[in-house]
């Protein structure tokens, strides 16, 4: 059996250690090891996006990844999303337009937008739907899915003074 | 998951050294979008995993007078986000654009996808276009094959044990010049081709006749391919839907497709046709700016 290693990572804006073998995946660590069961397992080959999570800015399917592969990594996840006294625009924007069903997917959804916002604060319904390929929901159709991440991008920039609508 | 060791050298000599010591039974890991499924699912086993991520080599993203240089571990992501790529080297930005969904591509490399020799891989066709010639470092030390020669079969490369590629390199655009990937899928997103062209064309200074061209098919034969009699049969022609659709037939004529699950023969040797007129033009509309 392979050593166990030691990984340093930020979770959540934390400092965390934790050991593992390589032949475990981040998923398998941030459930199992660290408690953190936002990001699911779907499909396990990289077609569901359940499991998504932010690494360094980038949204990143953590069945696909080792977890020995996030040394010095900066990883948030949906735990860390809110903000202590409420809940962050994707969160409220899903809830306002049920944008969930039987939740599996919501996690990875809200991830895969975060970092998809992050980047492109003000996307067309088109650029959403491509950037959200990744992730599947097989309960509610797209729709308010898509119209809970037009909601949030909208909040964001309201709250953001560098969000600048492009004028056509 | 099956055990394995892993390491993370961070130099080329130490990743060779690495793979060569395993008796064939090492893998070189970078985006690991295939890998991971490939050993969780049996299809690979190892017994180490080599990250390459960590070889400056690997990673290096270059576009200056002596062409492009693209490591091979480099994700899709930072492809189709370079400036320089867009402009130039357009035809593997739409491909780095389309493989997998966002997840994917901020984590696969076009080394990787060239790699794993599908038949339907989306940046071997584009590769093949823009002329790209394969750096390989192995135990024996390093050498360089044109990218059209690195597939040899389904899943199967010139690579030998211990070898990686290291990076691909790509010569200087010319002046007139514009390239396009696009693949016919029955989706929108997130699917695997039924067929994949990837063009490009230079042309003249006033734009109306094609200097040279080259075309590269993917998922129409048991490996992608350079369509040299399509590509050839271009230089010197005037643009114009009759040359176009010459080149579209000759490229329809040299594909053995399959019948499966994604497309029938006849599809495929329909849309052949089809999507080479297609993405001629669009690498033409390109090319004139």
């Amino acid at each position: 059996m392979a050593k166990k290693r030691i990984v340093t990572a930020t979770v959540n804006g934390r400092e965390e250690e934790f050991l593992c073998q390589p032949r475990q995946t981040l998923l398998e660590v941030l459930r199992n090891t660290l408690g953190l069961t936002g990001a699911k397992e779907g499909c396990s080959n990289g077609n569901c996006g359940a499991c998504s999570v932010v690494i360094d800015g980038k949204a990143v399917n953590t069945c696909m990844v080792l977890a020995v592969e996030a040394e010095g990594a900066n990883i948030e996840t949906i735990e860390g999303l809110a903000p202590v006294d409420g809940l962050d625009p994707l969160q409220e924007a899903f809830l306002e337009n049920a944008a969930l069903q039987c939740g599996i997917c919501t996690p990875g959804f809200i991830m895969s937008a975060k970092a998809f916002l992050d980047e492109n604060p003000n996307p067309t319904e088109e650029e959403i739907r491509f950037s959200m390929a990744g992730n599947l929901c097989r309960c509610t159709g797209y729709d308010k899915i898509v119209r809970a991440i037009q909601q949030a991008a909208e909040t964001r920039c309201a709250q953001s003074a560098s969000c600048e609508k492009e004028t056509v | 998951m099956r055990d394995f060791e892993y390491e993370a050298p961070t130099s080329l000599a130490d990743a060779v050294g690495l793979l060569a010591r395993s008796n064939g039974n090492a893998r070189p890991l970078a985006g690991g979008t295939d890998l991971i499924d490939h050993v969780r699912t049996g299809r690979l086993s190892t017994d180490l995993i080599v990250d390459l991520k960590k070889i400056p080599e690997l990673m290096a993203l270059e576009l200056n007078d002596a062409g492009l240089r693209l490591g091979a571990a480099v994700p899709c992501y930072q492809i189709y986000s370079h400036a320089g790529i867009l402009e130039n080297y357009t035809a593997i930005a739409d491909s780095s654009n389309i493989i997998g969904g966002m997840q994917i591509q901020n984590r696969a490399s076009v080394g990787g996808n060239l790699a794993n020799a599908g038949a339907a891989a989306d940046s071997t066709p584009a590769l093949i276009a823009l002329e790209a010639t394969v750096v390989i470092q192995g135990p024996a030390g390093s050498r360089e094959i044109p990218v059209d020669q690195f597939c040899t079969g389904p899943g199967k490369n010139v690579l030998e044990p211990g070898e990686i590629i290291v990076e691909l390199k790509f010569p200087p655009r010319p002046g007139h010049s514009g390239s396009h990937y696009r693949r016919f899928i029955p989706r929108n997103e997130m699917d695997i081709a039924v067929v994949g062209v990837g063009a490009s064309v230079v042309l003249d200074e006033s734009g109306e006749n094609f200097v040279s061209a080259r075309i590269g098919l993917g998922a129409v034969a048991a490996k992608p391919f350079y369509a040299q009699e399509a590509s050839e049969l271009l230089a010197g022609q005037p643009v114009n839907d009759e040359t176009i659709k010459k080149a579209g037939e000759a490229a329809r004529s040299v594909i053995k497709p399959i019948t499966d699950m994604r497309g029938t023969e006849e599809f495929r040797l329909h849309v052949t046709g089809v999507l080479t007129e297609r993405v001629l033009k669009k690498a033409v509309e390109r090319a004139r700016g």
